[in-house]
């Protein structure tokens, strides 16, 4: 099949590309982007004027909570997600069950999603068997499995030891290790941000320090041992000072936060709100500042969806009770355009975040339009707004603290491989 | 979303009592003018008014407490309602039941009320959000106490007693004494105060029983307790529960006694008629000495008598005619 994307304002941060042009794919490639190949002649054209096209989305965080929470969302419900917020690479988050700490888990889900032939998956490896921070992977077989990299993912790592002799093993093969900074012993038991709500809500806390101290701790590690690491979901604005500083200095680190955390901050808690209810906590609007202000200066690479479907029944539940999380696929692109027009950041700026710099951080040819690229494209209208509500996500997950607000963005077309996955 | 505040209407008037804080202080005011005439109902040979007849009434108790559980029971059978007490600690949730099934369970058996105790903070506000979201807002919640969040008939029944021994707010002094961070207690008594224009409200205690941004309650710190206490003319002395005497918070009971616990002598720092307050039960030679407690500036048993009484108050304000 050849396809046309006539007139659209093409944007592909990587090949500092924006311009209004004509995009020719045939293959499954990026053929031409402009004028025309010679004897050009398209199957299906497709009109983007007044439209953006951009690379697909690549998400880092998606969880697609298969094997194990299959009541809470399936592949196929939320891939579809994924298309029909222009996501077209994602990685997920080894915190299945059981989690993907085997070669056998991982071939299952890459091939579950493969015969969906929507989003490309990435599955991230378990760094530790089963979660618990004892014992290492085979993280040879999980890479070769398909494991782009490997990480804890929501359960602390307690023994840095084990930390050590993960990071030293990874590093032997080049793997990369992502890990949320959080001291588990600060953190026990908290469920909100150390800080005026908590103090007034009466909710248990987990203050800035345990993400501060998991940081030190990391960097410590890399300095010592030359592991890339990537940061996951940074909250605080101590935590924005120590990776600039770590960055600064030369460390491998690279570092990313999640969508929501861009626009919320604790006091959205208001009475016990349990969409509210993320990990890691809402914190402070300082700390909200700084994120903001570390995601346009470069510090933060990029923002992910962190994408978590939680069903009713884990939030119709007191605050400290409740499931954490929030939907995000379809989210991630309209989120970020809202970061993107408050903070005056250029679009094309703003797409980089969601786009080429999460591409590079998994290492594949991916995010970007260059010729000869892999045709993951999304088309969207930057003017349109829509509302966020139930019946609008087709995710299984329906609960996010953005329910009811008007956002900007909306999808038009999205496109795999020259395939074209998603029209809205 | 829960924006706006669930437990007053549109109209701004109280349909649920679920904290102090936010509540104008005439509001306040109106519980404790309202419960004042009904101290003289437990005085007399016939201890009931038939404000609440007919009315059904669940005490539904997610933590075990028989002495807050008895005094609502008491508060409602004195206005006549149906008490029913549910311990659901041990029934339904630990069959499976969702917290808001079980509320819709007794709203189907066409309750009026609830009475409602939780350990988690803010359990109180996710049941009447959940009335006042399904048209069911004529169901009432009073929150007898959430987690470490609010207990806000204990912060009226508190208001009502130093307003009967002080009168004027705006002139007094208070102190809170001990584990504030744990106590939903003293976060009912703190908005109370400050709503009602007190000036000065001392929080007291080591740094390990004081939420991080205490101050931000609208409270002075101290961790010196003579020095916290001088010049006070109400003293509220927080319960410390035994698990957290010892342990990563405080190393002994001895040593809390010796900072925090009231003494004569350290109430000799305070004005000499000022007042000596407790929610109770008291750990007697932990947070207050015996002397001090059975003391003549002691009005913790009036406490408990007012108590019936605002409970009285807030239950018929909201299932009242």
């Amino acid at each position: 099949m050849k396809f046309e994307i006539r007139g659209g304002r093409v944007i592909d941060p990587k090949n500092r590309v924006d311009r209004v042009a004509t995009l020719y794919i045939a293959a499954g490639k990026v053929a031409a982007i402009g004028d025309a190949p010679s004897g050009w002649t398209a199957n299906r054209t497709i009109d983007a004027k007044g439209l953006v096209v951009c690379p697909g989305l690549v998400d880092l965080s998606a969880r697609l909570r298969e094997p194990g929470f299959e009541y809470k969302a399936t592949l196929e419900s939320e891939m579809e997600a994924a298309v029909a917020g222009g996501v077209t690479t994602l990685a997920c988050p080894p915190d299945t069950d059981p989690p993907l700490d085997e070669p056998g888990l991982v071939e299952m889900l890459k091939h579950r999603a493969r015969l969906l032939n929507q989003a490309h998956v990435f599955p991230v490896g378990a760094l530790t068997v089963g979660l618990k921070g004892d014992e290492l992977t085979e993280m040879g077989e999980l890479a070769e499995a398909g494991c782009v990299a490997f990480s804890q993912a929501e359960s602390a790592l307690t023994d840095t030891g084990v930390l050590l002799r993960a990071m030293q093993y990874a590093a032997t093969f080049g793997h990369r290790v992502w890990l949320r900074p959080q001291d588990a012993h600060l953190a026990r038991g908290g469920v909100a941000h150390d800080g005026e709500v908590a103090s007034r809500l009466g909710l248990p806390a987990i203050p800035s320090a345990a993400e501060t101290i998991a940081l030190a701790t990391i960097f410590a590690l890399v300095r010592a041992i030359g592991v890339r690491v990537h940061v996951c979901r940074l909250s605080t604005a101590e935590g924005v000072a120590l990776v600039r500083a770590a960055k600064k200095e030369g460390l491998p680190v690279t570092c990313d936060v999640a969508v929501h955390h861009l626009h919320l901050c604790d006091v959205d808690i208001g009475w016990f709100d349990a969409q509210c209810r993320l990990i890691p906590p809402l914190r402070g609007t300082a700390d909200r500042a700084a994120l903001r202000a570390g995601l346009a200066d470069g510090t933060l690479d990029l923002v992910c969806s962190d994408h978590t479907p939680v069903d009713d029944d884990g939030k119709q539940l007191p605050f400290g009770e409740a499931e954490p999380g929030a939907t995000g696929l379809e989210l991630l692109l309209p989120l970020t355009l809202k970061w993107a027009a408050e903070d005056r950041i250029p679009l094309s700026d703003a797409l980089a975040r969601i786009t080429a710099r999460p591409a590079a951080i998994l290492g594949i040819d991916a995010g970007h339009l260059g010729v000869g690229a892999p045709a993951d494209i999304c088309v969207f209208d930057a003017d349109a707004h829509w509302k966020v509500e139930p019946a609008a996500l087709r995710s299984q997950g329906k609960n996010t603290p953005f329910l009811g607000l008007e956002v900007p963005g909306k999808v038009r077309t999205t496109m795999v491989g020259g395939h074209i996955v998603y029209e809205g | 979303m829960i924006s706006r505040n669930p437990q007053l209407n549109a109209e701004g008037k109280l349909t649920h009592l679920l904290t102090l804080e936010g509540l104008p202080a005439s509001v306040i005011a109106d519980i404790l003018d309202t419960a004042h005439p009904f101290v003289s109902v437990g005085e007399r040979e016939v201890k009931k008014v038939p404000l609440l007849r007919g009315k059904a009434i669940f005490n539904l108790f997610f933590e075990n407490s028989t002495r807050t559980r008895t005094t609502f029971e008491i508060a409602a059978k004195r206005l006549s309602a149906d008490v029913i007490n549910l311990n659901i600690g041990v029934s339904s949730t630990s069959k499976g039941e969702t917290l808001l099934d079980t509320v819709d369970n007794l709203v189907a058996m066409n309750a009026d009320m609830f009475v409602v105790r939780h350990s988690q903070s803010g359990a109180p506000h996710l049941i009447a959000a959940h009335l006042n979201r399904t048209g069911r807002a004529h169901v009432h919640v009073v929150n007898a106490g959430d987690g470490r969040h609010a207990h806000p008939t204990q912060g009226l029944l508190d208001l009502f007693t130093i307003r009967h021994y002080k009168k004027d707010f705006r002139r007094l002094t208070v102190a809170i004494v001990g584990d504030v961070l744990h106590s939903r207690v003293a976060r009912s008594l703190i908005h109370g105060l400050t709503t009602l224009g007190t000036p000065e409200v001392r929080a007291i205690g080591p740094k390990t029983l004081l939420p991080t941004a205490v101050q931000s309650l609208g409270v002075r710190v101290y961790h010196d307790m003579r020095e916290g206490l001088a010049g006070c003319d109400v003293v509220v002395m927080l319960r410390l529960q035994s698990e957290r005497m010892r342990g990563a918070l405080l190393p002994s009971p001895g040593e809390y006694f010796k900072h925090y616990g009231l003494t004569v002598e350290k109430l000799a720092m305070a004005k000499p008629d000022a007042i000596v307050m407790h929610p109770g039960p008291m750990n007697r030679g932990i947070e207050i000495d015996s002397a001090v407690a059975d003391g003549d500036r002691s009005v913790i048993l009036p406490q408990v008598t007012f108590g019936i009484a605002v409970r009285m108050a807030v239950m018929s304000i909201l299932a009242g005619g």
